[in-house]
């Protein structure tokens, strides 16, 4: 199985002199930056990356899977080592333009198999488990200059850890329009939230964000798991001048431990929801989309071996998906560590070759001009050794 | 601390939400208001009829084949009457209002009942055992589950309510029990049948002992054995065992058994249930369970000092829950005058109904569709650990403006027409009331306005 092509497109990268002329005109980089969006769709519940990004030039692979092995010939193959579950087709047809690449073997930074635990580590940044109680997209909010007018939406009925913390963000779902004795009310109700720290920030930018909603129109009925609609509407948020610069999404559904399917069946449904959502960004943001990059990351992957139920129990390294037209071309991110036996974590998962953060610090640093210092210290603390990983970002 | 406040601790923080004349029920003497609350025989059930376990899973029979089909294009809260075919529409149909049924029935006798500590101490552990509606199996199961598993045994012992949850069908389908056979039983050796973890590890990290009490992998996966046999009569099994808990030998790992040092000798199921036991007398699950209650009902950071009273009455007491609740009662931590509790979208609808007296009549459009707006749709809990309670999760930006929304409209119809809006805040807050709220409420333009800046306030958002 292959190594990853990560050294040699670092060199091209240098030679190409992109990052030359970035470095040499800060101006230019600045303004540049203003318009880079970052969408995050976190996968909760365990997504089982073996079904993402199918090794199917791994020998063991077949043997490991038994009933949900994913044949080759229905995987929309990548290369030769990888080929896409065939219902993320509009992932594929992104790969296929460049613009979309995977990471097959990350891995939070610690060994936990604890959806809740694992969920909160990837969020919060931190290198341990309770080290840090806030996002990192949060901190990263915070650590952009005062005026650079970055900001971030949430979309969902509820606020993910990863974008809690200090910086006000906005949150969007739908369901909430305004009627005029509404407004009224509202005049009201922002005097009696005036000194409450919790309530008055946040009506105060929920008011605002959902009359952006109203102008932006749209059908803003609610519906539930229509997910591509809520990607198109966070696209008009992002794509609005002055909109923000940072969404994040959930999807759940993906603990698999039953019955997971393989082509079709229970994860299958998943993946097509989640291409449904990337697809629905790229056609929202239009132009916007070669200013943008998205990653999709789930807590941790699933067994190796598929379980006594015809499904797959709590694991290690999984599938993080890049997209985005921002992205810079090339193959898989990270090494693959082959499903050998003697290469199992534990004896049991998919050994991690790449840390969740050195792929986030790259995209930060990179895409967003996120300050280095920031990054090791605030905004991913104790991460010195988890070096970014380089050339992602065109 | 103001002794005046009391009354409306108990009612918001430790109850519902007061609806009219309660606080003046409660005032004389709180605590004792609070305590006659509970009661062995558990906690109260919502008003039928609604279908047992194995009338639920005797329908889902009947129909399988077809799900099985219908599941392959789309998830459960997909799933509608007309995609079904002739007259298993008719069999469906009842199916997936069921569910709702369930939802609002539970919903009515939160905002009606005249025992509102004893409703939110089962919701506590209602929400502690999950079981979600993510499966079209669990769907139907989740209400049957609350209330034959949960409701009658919330006041007893911890150990028969985990016991009582860990041997459901609800939960045995939902978290992928069932079908578990040790690779070495006969049922392993001779069919395509082996371990699934899934239970096992969530009885352990949710629970009881907490996912920080040092157990490894390999406890998961011995105890995951320990558990095979717990399993769910099938449509080949004899009548009376269908739809029922039923322990399969044949699914069972042979051996003893080493569980977090603890080494178990085989006896069948009992091996199982010794665990469980061990699992529910165990410090850790004293500890968590007690964490996880003082956050519920005071603030999202409790004060240790509260977590320590807890903890010793579960110990001391071998987890009379009865015992537990009065411990919380009496405990001053509970008791402080700030409200720290935001709540949560469930506790803020039914403590509107709660203050305007009234409980919701139509399932849907009432109940259903404004929990799943607000994110909270009963039995619905996107993940296994349940909803969680805290203002981090449910004070975002977008939701305070779907709460406006709802409260804007709610009012329209709710609003108490026979008092004064400065009256039905104070039979709803009592001395909670601020003088900036009486203000506002003087000022608006009816009484439907003042009702839902009533709803909206922060003393009513609030615990």
């Amino acid at each position: 199985m292959s190594k990853t092509q990560i050294s040699r497109r670092h060199v091209l990268t240098l030679c190409a002199g992109i990052g030359v002329t970035f470095l040499a005109n800060p101006t230019f980089a600045l303004t540049a930056m203003a318009k880079r969006k970052l969408v995050v769709i976190v996968c909760r519940g365990a997504m089982d990356g073996l079904s993402v990004a199918v090794p199917i030039d791994d020998k063991n692979y077949p043997n490991l899977r038994g009933d949900i092995v994913i044949p080759a010939k229905d995987t929309l193959k990548l290369d030769s080592d990888f080929g896409l579950h065939p219902k993320l087709d509009g992932l594929y047809a992104l790969a296929k333009a460049g613009q979309a690449r995977i990471a097959p073997a990350v891995a939070i930074p610690e060994r936990i198999r604890s959806h809740f635990e694992a969920q909160d580590l990837l969020e919060s940044g931190g290198a341990h488990l309770y080290s840090v109680s806030t996002g990192w997209l949060n901190r990263t909010l915070l650590s952009l200059a005062p005026g650079s007018a970055t900001s971030a939406l949430s979309v969902g009925a509820q606020e993910p850890l990863i974008l809690r913390g200090k910086a006000q963000v906005q949150s969007w779902s739908p369901g909430g329009r305004m009627t005029d004795e509404m407004d009224r009310i509202a005049t009201v109700l922002q005097d009696l939230y005036k000194s409450d720290p919790l309530l008055g920030p946040a009506f105060a930018s929920g008011l605002s964000t959902e009359m952006t909603a109203e102008e932006l129109g749209g059908d803003q009925t609610f519906q539930p798991r229509a997910v591509k609609k809520f990607a198109t509407t966070t696209a008009k948020f992002l794509t609005k001048e002055g909109g923000p610069s940072i969404a994040v999404f959930s999807l759940d559904g993906f603990d698999t431990h039953a019955n997971q399917g393989s082509s079709d069946g229970q994860l299958a449904i998943r993946l097509k929801l989640l291409d449904d959502v990337i697809t629905g960004l790229h056609e929202g943001l239009g132009n916007v989309w070669k200013d943008t990059v998205l990653i999709a990351v789930t807590e941790f992957g699933r067994t190796a071996r598929v379980n006594g139920t015809r499904g797959t129990d709590h694991g290690t390294a999984s599938t993080m998906i890049l997209a985005g037209g921002a992205l810079k071309k090339g193959g898989i991110i990270g090494d693959w560590p082959t499903l050998a036996d003697s290469k199992l974590f534990e004896n049991r998962d998919l050994a991690p070759t790449l840390d969740v953060r050195q792929v986030f610090k790259s995209v930060l640093a990179d895409h967003i001009g996120v300050d280095r210092k920031a990054l090791e210290t605030t905004i991913f603390p104790d991460s010195l050794t988890m070096a970014a990983v380089s050339g992602l970002v065109a | 601390m103001t002794a005046s406040l009391e009354p409306v601790i108990a009612v918001t923080r430790f109850g519902l939400g007061a609806r009219p004349q309660e606080l003046q029920a409660a005032a004389n003497d709180p605590r004792g208001w609070l305590k006659s609350q509970i009661r062995k025989q558990g906690a109260d059930q919502p008003k039928g009829p609604l279908p047992d376990t194995p009338d639920r899973v005797a329908t889902l029979f009947t129909l399988r084949g077809e799900i099985k089909d219908l599941k392959r294009e789309k998830s459960y809260s997909e799933m509608k009457p007309e995609d079904f075919k002739g007259e298993r529409k008719d069999i469906i149909l009842p199916m997936l209002e069921g569910v709702r049924d369930e939802i609002f029935a539970r919903t009515v006798l939160a905002a009606q009942t005249a025992a509102p500590f004893r409703e939110r101490w089962a919701l506590f552990w209602a929400n502690h055992f999950t079981v979600s509606s993510s499966k079209l199996q669990s769907a139907v199961l989740c209400g049957p589950f609350e209330r034959e598993a949960i409701r009658p045994n919330v006041f007893g012992r911890f150990e028969d309510l985990l016991i009582a949850s860990s041997t459901h069908p609800g939960m045995l389908v939902y978290l992928d029990q069932a079908q578990s056979a040790g690779p070495n039983s006969l049922a392993g050796q001779l069919r395509d049948m082996g371990l699934n973890e899934n239970l096992a590890r969530e009885i352990m990290e949710l629970h009881t002992v907490g996912a920080d009490a040092g157990y490894t992998q390999a406890d998961v996966t011995e105890f995951a054995r320990a558990l095979t046999g717990f399993s769910v009569g099938a449509k080949r099994d004899s009548r009376s065992e269908q739809g029922r808990f039923l322990y399969r030998s044949l699914l069972h790992e042979p051996g003893t058994r080493k569980i977090m040092g603890k080494t178990y000798a085989d006896r069948g199921m009992d091996l199982a249930m010794h665990v469980l036991k061990d699992l529910a007398a165990h410090p850790k699950t004293a500890e968590h369970i007690s964490r996880k209650l003082a956050a519920y009902f005071v603030a999202d950071e409790p004060p240790s000092s509260l977590i320590g009273k807890l903890k010793t009455s579960f110990l001391e007491t071998q987890g009379d829950l009865s015992a537990l609740a009065e411990t919380l009662i009496d405990a001053p931590e509970a008791w402080q005058p700030e409200a720290q509790k935001f709540k949560t979208p469930y506790e803020f609808i039914v403590s509107g109904y709660r203050a305007a007296g009234g409980a919701p009549a139509d399932p849907q459009k009432e109940v259903v569709l404004p929990l799943t707006v607000l994110g909270q749709r009963p039995f619905a809990s996107p993940q296994p650990n349940g909803w969680s309670d805290a203002a981090s999760d449910w004070a975002a930006p977008g939701a305070m403006v779907k709460r406006l929304t709802w409260a804007s409209r709610f009012a329209e119809y709710y609003a108490p027409q026979s008092t004064s809006p400065v009256d039905a805040a104070l039979s709803a807050l009592g001395e909670r009331v601020s003088g900036s709220l009486r203000t506002a409420l003087t000022r608006a333009e009816s009484r439907t306005e003042a009702f839902a800046i009533l709803l909206m306030s922060p003393e009513f958002q609030r615990r």
